[in-house]
């Protein structure tokens, strides 16, 4: 990703930094910033997670939001890249999956199988606190060190817009923010369910059909996902794919 | 990773019974109250149940005399219980004399007169399935320490499995809790609830409290039976039962 036009980078952290809005949405905010993190890389995904009040890494958001993804981040509990970058605050880059079995016994083998070649991962920092992390997984190792610096900017800029730095000056107001953006996910696999049942879809599917109504009907994704389990017994209509 | 969730749960099975507890879910829920006041240095601690049609009540609380302070909030239609509802979020109130009563002008000063000078309440949710919330309450002025935030969030977890079990008649607390099953196959979890409520035409916090019943009552790991309905081995609305 060596070539990244300076014109493009600001652009990018400007989009990254307009959290400000009146319908802010954190689940949109997020999926918004692995898909451009993901633009970056000529191949790969990107997956975002937080850390809930009992320390456990959390699926948030990704590039794509497909099982196979969703499941290579959730397994991360035990070990893997995103966990590492965690723990340690720091970044993880240019690791080779093949010959990462040793380190991360569960991670390693089952990104290889899903077709990944290298990882790297990103802390998600506020001051000295980390909250989450975001893991790029990609084909090749491809990072210098001007862009995991590039990368790194980007989630700092993204958790200060995020957290809505004036909103933040106590640590128990964050992880209450924290705390709404984690249930707001859960409200998301909560509709997906319902939808993939009514439907008789998968969960994949299910969600394309809940995130292209969102779209066509200029609506947060969060919120028709809210709408669609609060009318429960009432099935969702959302029209033809 | 899970330290805090344990000694929560070692906190409250600790609690001594008193004289007048009742039994079941209620007898739980006051030793999580009494636990929970002793571990936050809360003056009073009550859990309030509710339900998004409107049916609502006192669960349980620390002391016999913060009930009507629990209750006053549902007579007035005010209160830091009713606002965690309705937002979700955490409601975070270090200093009563700081704006509450233009927030609450009924409640707050009645909080004010029996010597309560912070009060802090977590709604009770799994995404947008809502069971109530917990209130604590202090005599004196001043946040909550991370650690007491993150326990409070803990408590409240423990007080919605309580809820739920009891909804199914599970002996509380004895499902299939999962201090780990649950973390790896969160979205599946949130997945089959929706499933499952559509399957047999119930809420969603009904679809949790079946899902978890089952699990006991099959001795399955919840994490288990929940990727068996997302792939469709299992299904609630024909011959499982």
């Amino acid at each position: 990703m060596t070539t990244v036009s300076a014109e493009r980078l600001a652009t990018l952290f400007v989009q990254v930094a307009d959290t400000l809005v009146d319908e802010f949405d954190v689940v949109e905010f997020l999926q918004m910033l692995t898909q451009r993190v993901a633009d970056l890389f000529d191949t790969g995904e990107v997956g975002l997670m937080l850390a809930d009040h009992r320390g456990r890494l959390t699926f948030m958001a990704a590039s794509d939001e497909s099982a196979r993804l969703l499941e290579l981040f959730q397994l991360q509990h035990g070990d893997g890249p995103c966990l590492d970058a965690f723990r340690t605050a720091r970044p993880v880059t240019n690791v080779n999956l093949a010959a990462a079995t040793g380190k991360w016994p569960r991670f390693a083998p089952r990104a290889a199988r899903a077709g990944f070649e290298s990882v790297h991962a990103f802390p998600l920092r506020l001051r000295k606190e980390v909250i989450g992390a975001m893991g790029v997984f990609g084909s090749a190792a491809e990072l210098d060190e001007a862009d995991t610096l590039i990368v790194q900017s980007l989630a700092d800029v993204a958790v200060i817009g995020l957290l809505q730095e004036r909103a933040i000056r106590r640590g128990e107001i964050l992880t209450g923010q924290l705390q709404g953006a984690l249930n707001s996910r859960i409200v998301i696999e909560q509709a997906k369910g319902v939808v993939a049942q009514a439907r008789g879809v998968s969960p994949d599917d299910a969600f394309t059909l809940i995130r292209d109504f969102a779209r066509r009907n200029n609506r947060r994704l969060s919120e028709v996902a809210e709408a669609i389990v609060t009318a429960l017994p009432a099935l969702p209509d959302l029209g033809s794919p | 990773m899970d330290d805090r969730i344990v000694r929560v749960a070692r906190l409250i099975a600790d609690e001594p019974a008193r004289t007048g507890d009742r039994g079941g879910v209620a007898g739980v829920l006051r030793r999580l109250c009494s636990a929970a006041e002793r571990a936050m240095s809360a003056h009073g601690v009550g859990v309030s149940v509710m339900a998004d049609d409107g049916m609502r009540g006192v669960a349980a609380v620390s002391e016999p005399s913060y009930e009507p302070l629990e209750e006053l909030q549902f007579t007035l239609g005010e209160g830091p219980c009713l606002d965690a509802f309705a937002t979700r979020r955490p409601v975070l109130v270090p200093d009563l004399s700081d704006g509450a009563t233009r927030r609450w002008p009924g409640y707050a000063p009645a909080l004010h007169g029996l010597g309560v000078r912070a009060v802090f309440a977590f709604p009770l949710q799994i995404g947008a399935a809502r069971l109530g919330a917990l209130d604590v309450f202090r005599d004196e002025p001043g946040s909550l320490t991370a650690g007491e935030f993150r326990d409070a969030l803990t408590f409240a977890d423990v007080a919605v499995t309580t809820l739920l079990d009891g909804q199914a008649q599970a002996p509380p607390g004895t499902a299939a809790d999962g201090l780990d099953e649950v973390i790896e196959q969160r979205a599946e979890l949130f997945q089959a609830q929706g499933m499952v409520a559509v399957q047999l035409g119930i809420s969603l916090t009904d679809a949790m409290a079946r899902l978890r019943a089952y699990a006991y009552a099959e001795d399955k790991a919840l994490g288990e039976v929940a990727r068996d309905v997302v792939a469709r081995r299992l299904s609630f609305d024909s011959g499982h039962s």
